[in-house]
């Protein structure tokens, strides 16, 4: 299969601090791939720089989509990304609070809908019909990841596994290639966990998606994925199956530290 | 019996208050005469007014209480919300409303359709206001100087090219938002704090600018005579043309709300939303946040600019004194007050905040503290505004099967 996402030998440099160093990473279509590593590694970072949050130091991010299209990342708003097809969720959940359920969905449908300001005043029949379309396709996709009994719901509202769902919702809006999610299972029951595991795996399996998931549940993360990339200190340290990583001493040492 | 029991209770608070009163609203001494006139009907309005009033105030605490007492918090908020869109009381209220608005001047004095023309001058500020503060979160302090470019847009055209008054709204209204552009470049970056001082400095810039370039906008001295509009070419008098510039403010708050309320369920309305609750979010959403700030900017700035129009042609004379940043603190009150980014919280708002002073003529003085006390009452009993904002809800059929 061919990559889907390219990372080459990016760095990102926080004035002197070196938080990514010379970074490689490839996600392939259809992959569940995560990304591990100690508190402070890196990956949120990496994350930001891939989704246009932070402009990378150095390096090149390329994304190929299906029909053989590749398109550099680098220096691109995030609006213009997620546009690429990139989609990401937060660590520390980023709703709209203030705003429906359902809402918060239809706001993810942005970038696939085109109503312009006199559209929206003048309401003639293309305005109307993207906006039913937009709120069937919202609908469902709330359906789809099992929270469309709080739709009209004010988001901050709603229990705390159901804003990470909302989340990947959102997400799944803006009809990406890739997902990114920033630790999806933190703060989650066991039962949520195992719920969440069962919703990626579906995600992937129904939708064609390819995603890239940082999380700190080694459970989740070895059941899931893949492929595992290992990061420290902004470097990447390990790669390969959950197997080869579980059994890599490089890996041990920088989770358990040295025991010399 | 309970019911029994409120009039008794009220009975008594009425004959109460005619006893507190009595001594002001009752005797009269004209010492010039050396006579004493009783005014027995004052003492029976203050108890039929007090009367009333307690027998409502207890109506609604009982409803309030019951409320409370058989459902959790979630289910009183749409109780309260509920009875503002009750099919039952509100196509009747529409229609008291609307009666009371087509024949407010006929009521009323010249002098009250005035007033209340300022009110609804107010009520389309607010309402542009609220979509630069209320719906994309972008606190404006600024606002007045686009309401200054809209008025002198019209006075100096009038003045130097005779320029009429309709052809002057469309181009007070763009001009109006070509102003919200420029000001929306240097303060993209900017939010909050920063912006709110960028945007007051705004605000004074234009007022400076106006009172200092004589040459241009004749100073502190300001425009005189500027031409009334002039409706379908009928001559008019000074009461008649006051009172079909209420009629055509009605039409334009009317107008107003109607776009507004568009704009705010549209896409770009959602979008505008999702930047005042998270802009990285936002824009991982695939929403371009330069575009949809300027939008915002553009188009709030674009009903202060038409306002300004009619400012100008209403009061016939423009100077910069009227732009201070007192309207601006006046105008982003009626938003805070009414309730950020509700359209019947700004409607709500600009009546109480506009015609109270009107009507209060002796506070006039105070206007400043008792905005102040207001503010701070509100924000820390009802930080939504007096009327929150209800978003759109929509209802779905499960499919079975």
């Amino acid at each position: 299969m061919k990559p889907i996402l390219e990372v080459n030998k990016i760095c990102m440099d926080f004035g002197g601090l070196r938080a990514l160093d010379q970074l490689d990473l490839e996600v392939k279509s259809g992959e569940i791939v995560a990304l591990i590593g100690p508190n402070g590694a890196g990956k949120t970072t990496f994350f930001n720089c891939v989704t246009g949050i932070y402009a990378p130091t150095s390096g090149n991010i390329f994304l190929h989509d299906m029909k053989g299209k590749s398109s550099s990342l680098n220096g691109l708003k995030p609006n213009k990304i997620t546009e690429k097809g990139l989609a990401r969720t937060f660590q520390n959940i980023r709703l709209f609070s203030e705003m429906t359920v359902l809402e918060n969905v239809m706001v993810g449908c942005h970038c696939r809908s085109t109503a312009s300001i006199l559209g929206a005043l003048f309401r003639n029949k293309k305005t109307v019909q993207e906006e039913e379309e937009i709120v069937r396709k919202s609908y469902g996709i709330l359906q789809k990841v099992g929270i469309s009994e709080y739709v009209n719901e004010m988001a901050k509202n709603l229990p705390y596994g159901a804003q990470r769902r909302l989340e990947i919702a959102r997400a799944l809006a803006t009809e990406p290639l890739l997902l990114l999610l920033d630790e999806p299972a933190a703060g989650m029951n066991p039962q949520e966990t195992k719920e969440l595991d069962e919703l990626i795996v579906r995600l992937r399996d129904n939708e064609g998606l390819s995603i890239l998931l940082i999380e700190h549940d080694m459970k989740l993360v070895m059941s899931l994925s893949d492929r595992i990339f290992v990061m420290d200190y902004g470097r990447k340290i390990a790669q390969g199956t959950p197997a080869e990583v579980r059994e890599n001493p490089v890996v041990i040492k920088a989770y358990l530290g040295d025991d010399s | 019996m309970i019911i029994v029991d409120y009039l008794k209770k009220s009975f008594f608070v009425a004959i109460w208050f005619m006893f507190l009163t009595f001594p002001i609203m009752v005797i009269r001494v004209d010492s010039i005469e050396g006579i004493v006139e009783w005014r027995w009907q004052n003492m029976l309005l203050v108890g039929i007014g007090s009367f009333i009033l307690s027998l409502v105030g207890r109506y609604i605490r009982i409803k309030q209480e019951k409320a409370a007492r058989s459902v959790q918090k979630g289910r009183v908020q749409q109780l309260k919300s509920s009875l503002l869109i009750d099919p039952k009381m509100y196509l009747p209220g529409l229609a008291l409303i609307s009666l009371l608005v087509l024949v407010f001047p006929f009521l009323f004095s010249v002098y009250q359709t005035n007033i209340m023309t300022t009110a609804l001058m107010y009520i389309v500020l607010g309402l542009g206001l609220n979509i630069v503060v209320g719906l994309a979160g972008l606190l404006d302090l600024g606002y007045v100087a686009f309401y200054a470019v809209g008025a002198y847009c019209y006075a100096l055209l009038n003045h130097h090219f005779g320029l009429s008054f309709w052809l002057a709204l469309p181009l007070g209204a763009l001009l109006g938002a070509l102003f919200g552009i420029v000001l929306g470049f240097p303060v993209l970056r900017l939010r909050g704090d920063y912006l709110a001082i960028v945007t007051l400095g705004f605000g004074e810039i234009i007022r400076l600018v106006l009172e200092n370039w004589n040459e241009f906008s004749f100073g502190p001295s300001g425009i005189a005579n500027i031409d009334r509009p002039n409706f379908f070419g009928i001559d008019m008098s000074l009461n008649e043309s006051i009172i079909a510039l209420y009629y055509m403010m009605v039409c334009l708050v009317l107008f107003s709300i109607f776009m507004v309320n568009r704009l705010q369920s549209s896409r770009i309305g959602r979008a505008w939303i999702a930047l005042r609750e998270d802009e990285i979010a936002c824009q991982a959403m695939g929403i371009d946040k330069t575009k949809t700030k300027l939008t915002a900017f553009a188009l709030g700035a674009t009903w202060a600019g038409m306002v300004g129009v009619i400012f100008a042609a209403k009061t016939t004379f423009v100077n910069p004194a009227s732009f201070t940043f007192l309207e601006s603190a006046i105008i982003l009150s009626i938003v805070v007050l009414g309730g950020m980014g509700s359209i019947v919280g700004v409607v709500v708002g600009a009546l109480v905040l506009i015609l109270l002073p009107e009507y209060l003529r002796a506070f006039s003085d105070y206007r400043m503290l008792l905005f102040g006390a207001i503010m701070v009452i509100m924000m820390v009993f009802r930080p939504q505004g007096i009327i929150g904002n209800v978003r759109k809800s929509y209802l779905f059929q499960e499919k079975k099967g």
